[in-house]
C-alpha cells in the first residue's frame, strides 16, 4: 500500500472533463514533482488528493483511506495558493488554533517550536496583516508542518516565495523525505523541485503523459520531459 | 425531427386543443350569484396554483436526486421546473389580483393564499438569481439544490404563520364560496387542471431542451478555452 | 477530539478575529442607529400607531444590520484561502458550522443589545417591563437569523454580487420567524406579557430554529465540499 494512490481519477465541470483517468502513486518517503502547462489540471488533481472537491469518477487513498476521513486528514499538510492563515491573529495565535484543531497535545509549544524553525520566533506576537510576503509565506508552510503530517500535497509551493523563504522550504522538505514523509508537489520551478523530487509525473490536458522516477538528465535539463512528453514548454 | 421534440409537439397539440374547448364551456356557464362573471377567474386561478406547487415538489425531487446521483439531468429538471413553476405563481397572482380588483376595488389584499403565493414566488426567483449568479456548473448545481431544499421546506411555514397572522389580524378573504360548486363545474375545473398540468410539461420539455443545448456550449467554450 | 471543544475552539477564532478589528460589529451599529433614525422619519415616533409596530421597526432593525454581521462570517475566510486550512483540518463539517453560528449569534446578540436602548428612548417605549421575556424572544430570533444566515453566508461565499445575493436569499426564508418575533416583540415592548394568544408565535419560533439548524447539519457537509 503507498502513502498517495489516485486511481481513474476523472473530474468534469459540467460536461468538460478536467482531469482523464488519471492513475499516479506516490510511496512512504518519496518525493512526486506533478509538473504540466497551466490548465493541465494541476491544481484539480492536488486538491482532490486533499479532499477539498470529490472526483466524478475514481478515488484517491491516503495511507489507504479516503482523504476525507478525520483521521486521514489529522495526516495530511497543504499548501495551496492562499497562506492559509488569519490576518487578524499574531503568528503564535494562528499556530496554537491550528495546533488544537488538529488535536495537538501541546499546542502552544508545537507552534513556539515550528515558528523557530521557520524563522519567525521574534516576531510570533505581531499580527499577519503586518508581516512582509516572505514571512507570511514562511508561517503558511510552519502552519503545513505543524501537526507532523506523513503526506503533504503542496500546490507550486516555490512561486513568488524570496530567497530566505525557499531556503527554508528546502530545508524543511528535504528533512521531511529524511524522515519518511511523502509529498506530492506541483511546481512550475522545475529546478527547485526537480532537485528534491525521486519522482515525477506530467500532466497534459488532464491526462498523465509521463510518470517515472527522476532521473539525473532531468534534474540537469528541467525542460527535458516537456520535450519528450508533453507539448511545449 | 426526434422522438423527444415529437412528443413535445404532441403535447402542446393536445393542450391547446384541451384549453380550447375548457375556454369555451367556462365562457358559456352563466355567472355566479355574487360576484358575476368575474367567478370564472377561479376556473384559472386555483389550476395555476396546483400546477405550480407541483412543479415545485418536482422541482425538490430533481434537487435532492441530483445531490445523491450528481447526474446533471435532475439539476436541469430542478431548474426547468422551478422557471415554469414560476411563470405559473406569476398567473395566480396576477389572476388573484385582477379578481381582487374587480370585488373589492383594491389591485392587492394580503388575504393568506395571495401572501404565501407571493413569498413562494420570492423564493422561486430567489433560486434563479441565486444560480444566476455561480459559474461553475457544479457548484451552481449543488448550491441551488441546497437553497432549494431550504426553500421548499420554508413553504409549509410561511403558509401557517401567515394564516396564524390573518387570524389574530383578520383581512379579506378569497373564494368562500367553494361549498356551492356545481359537479360539472368541478369537471371543469379538474379538466382545465389538466390542461395547465399539460402546458407545464410542455413548458418545462422545451427548457430542458433549452439548458441540454446550453451545457454543451459551455463544455465546448470550456475545451476551447482550455487548449 | 471533543466535539462540543472544537465547535468552541472555530468559535473563539472567530469572535477574537472579529473583535480586534471590530469592523462588522461598528458598521452593523451604526447601520442599526441610521435605520432607527430614518424610520423616525417615516413613522412619527410619538402616535400610539407607531407604539403598536414598534415591535415590527425593531426586527427590521435587528435583520439588516445582522446580515452586515453574517455576510462577513464566511468572507472572512476567503482572504487568504483560510476555508481551505479550515476544511482540511480533521474538523467534522457540522463542528465548524456550529462554531462560526455562535461566534455570529454572540456578535448580532451585541449589536442588537446596544440597539435596544437607543430604540428606547427614541421610540419611548418600556421596553424593559418584560424584559426577560423579551430576551427570549431576541435569543430565538437570533439564533434563526444565525443559523440561515451562516449556511447562506456559506453558500453564497464566492460568487459574484455576495453583499446583495445574502439578504436577498435570507429574507423570504427568514418571514415566518421574523414575523412571530415581531409579533412578540410588539405586545413585550409595550407591556404586553406572552399569553395564550401569543404562544403559538413562540412554538413556531422554536419550531423553525429546530427545524432549520437540524437541516442545516444535515446538509453543511455538501455545501462545504460538495
Amino acid at each position: 500500500m503507498s502513502a498517495v494512490e489516485v486511481e481513474g481519477v476523472w473530474k468534469f465541470y459540467g460536461d468538460f472533463p478536467a482531469l482523464r483517468d488519471v492513475r499516479l502513486e506516490a510511496g512512504a518517503g518519496s518525493c512526486l514533482a506533478l509538473i504540466g502547462r497551466n490548465g493541465a489540471g494541476k491544481t484539480t488533481l492536488l486538491r482532490i488528493m486533499a479532499g477539498f472537491s470529490r472526483p466524478g469518477r475514481g478515488q484517491v487513498r491516503i495511507f489507504g483511506s479516503p482523504p476525507r476521513e478525520t483521521s486521514t486528514r489529522r495526516r495530511m499538510g497543504f499548501i495551496g495558493h492562499g497562506i492559509a492563515v488569519y490576518d487578524e491573529l499574531s503568528a503564535l495565535e494562528n499556530l496554537t488554533l491550528f495546533g488544537r484543531l488538529y488535536g495537538l497535545p501541546d499546542p502552544r509549544r508545537s507552534a513556539l517550536e515550528w515558528l523557530e524553525r521557520t524563522g519567525l520566533a521574534r516576531v510570533r506576537d505581531g499580527l499577519v496583516r503586518e508581516f512582509s510576503r516572505g514571512m507570511r509565506q514562511r508561517l503558511a508552510v510552519a502552519r503545513a508542518f505543524l501537526h507532523d503530517p506523513g503526506v503533504l500535497l503542496l500546490d507550486e509551493p516555490f512561486t513568488a516565495l524570496d530567497d530566505r523563504a525557499i531556503a527554508v522550504l528546502q530545508r524543511l522538505l528535504a528533512e521531511a523525505l529524511a524522515a519518511g514523509k511523502t509529498i506530492v508537489m506541483s511546481t512550475h520551478q522545475l529546478r527547485e523541485a526537480l532537485e528534491l523530487a525521486s519522482h515525477v509525473a506530467l500532466l497534459n490536458r488532464g491526462q498523465v503523459a509521463f510518470h517515472g522516477p527522476r532521473t539525473p538528465e532531468m534534474a540537469a535539463d528541467p525542460g527535458l520531459v516537456y520535450a519528450r512528453y508533453g507539448e511545449g514548454g | 425531427m426526434s422522438t423527444r421534440d415529437k412528443i413535445i409537439y404532441a403535447l402542446a397539440l393536445a393542450a391547446m386543443v384541451l384549453l380550447t374547448r375548457n375556454i369555451y364551456l367556462i365562457a358559456r356557464l352563466p355567472g355566479e350569484l355574487q360576484q358575476g362573471a368575474i367567478f370564472k377567474i377561479i376556473f384559472f386561478h386555483v389550476p395555476v396554483a396546483a400546477t405550480a406547487m407541483f412543479a415545485s415538489v418536482f422541482s425538490l425531487a430533481a434537487s435532492v436526486l441530483f445531490l445523491i446521483t450528481k447526474n446533471f439531468k435532475y439539476d436541469a429538471l430542478a431548474v426547468a421546473s422551478t422557471e415554469v413553476g414560476l411563470a405559473f405563481l406569476a398567473a395566480n397572482l396576477v389572476t388573484g389580483s385582477i379578481w381582487a380588483r374587480v370585488i373589492w376595488g383594491v389591485w392587492w389584499a394580503w388575504d393568506v393564499r395571495l401572501t404565501s403565493a407571493l413569498v413562494c414566488w420570492l423564493l422561486y426567483a430567489g433560486y434563479l438569481i441565486l444560480r444566476q449568479a455561480i459559474e461553475e456548473p457544479t457548484q451552481r448545481a449543488t448550491f441551488a439544490a441546497i437553497f432549494s431544499i431550504f426553500a421548499f421546506i420554508d413553504v409549509p411555514i410561511v403558509y401557517l404563520s401567515i394564516r396564524l397572522f390573518r387570524t389574530q389580524h383578520p383581512g379579506p378573504v378569497f373564494f368562500t364560496s367553494q361549498g356551492s360548486f356545481p359537479h360539472d363545474w368541478s369537471m371543469i375545473l379538474m379538466w382545465n387542471m389538466f390542461a395547465m398540468m399539460m402546458l407545464a410539461a410542455v413548458l418545462t420539455l422545451v427548457r430542458l431542451r433549452e439548458e441540454d443545448a446550453q451545457r454543451e456550449i459551455d463544455s465546448l467554450r470550456r475545451m476551447a478555452h482550455a487548449f | 477530539m471533543n466535539f462540543a471543544r472544537l465547535v468552541f475552539i472555530v468559535a473563539a477564532k472567530d469572535l477574537r478575529a472579529e473583535l480586534r478589528t471590530k469592523e462588522a460589529v461598528n458598521a452593523a451599529l451604526a447601520f442599526a442607529l441610521v435605520i432607527l433614525l430614518l424610520f423616525s422619519f417615516a413613522f412619527d415616533p410619538s402616535a400610539e400607531t407607531t407604539r403598536d409596530i414598534a415591535g415590527g421597526l425593531l426586527w427590521i432593525v435587528f435583520a439588516f444590520a445582522g446580515v452586515l454581521v453574517l455576510n462577513r462570517s464566511f468572507a472572512r475566510e476567503l482572504a487568504n484561502d483560510c476555508l481551505d486550512a479550515l476544511i482540511a483540518a480533521p474538523v467534522p463539517a457540522a463542528a465548524l458550522f456550529l462554531g462560526k453560528v455562535l461566534a455570529n449569534y454572540f456578535l448580532v446578540l451585541a449589536v442588537e443589545l446596544v440597539s435596544l436602548p437607543v430604540f428606547g428612548v427614541f421610540y419611548n417605549v418600556p421596553w424593559t417591563s418584560r424584559f426577560w421575556q423579551l430576551m427570549l424572544v431576541v435569543a430565538l430570533g437570533t439564533w434563526g437569523l444565525a443559523v440561515i444566515g451562516t449556511v447562506f453566508s456559506a453558500l453564497t461565499v464566492n460568487i459574484r454580487l455576495r453583499e446583495v445575493m445574502l439578504p436577498l436569499l435570507i429574507y423570504p426564508i427568514m418571514i415566518p420567524a421574523l414575523m412571530g418575533a415581531m409579533q412578540l416583540t410588539s405586545d413585550l415592548v409595550v407591556g404586553k406579557p406572552i399569553g395564550p394568544e401569543n404562544v403559538a408565535w413562540l412554538k413556531m419560533l422554536a419550531g423553525f430554529d429546530v427545524i432549520y439548524t437540524a437541516v442545516s447539519l444535515l446538509l453543511v457537509e455538501t455545501v462545504l465540499v460538495g
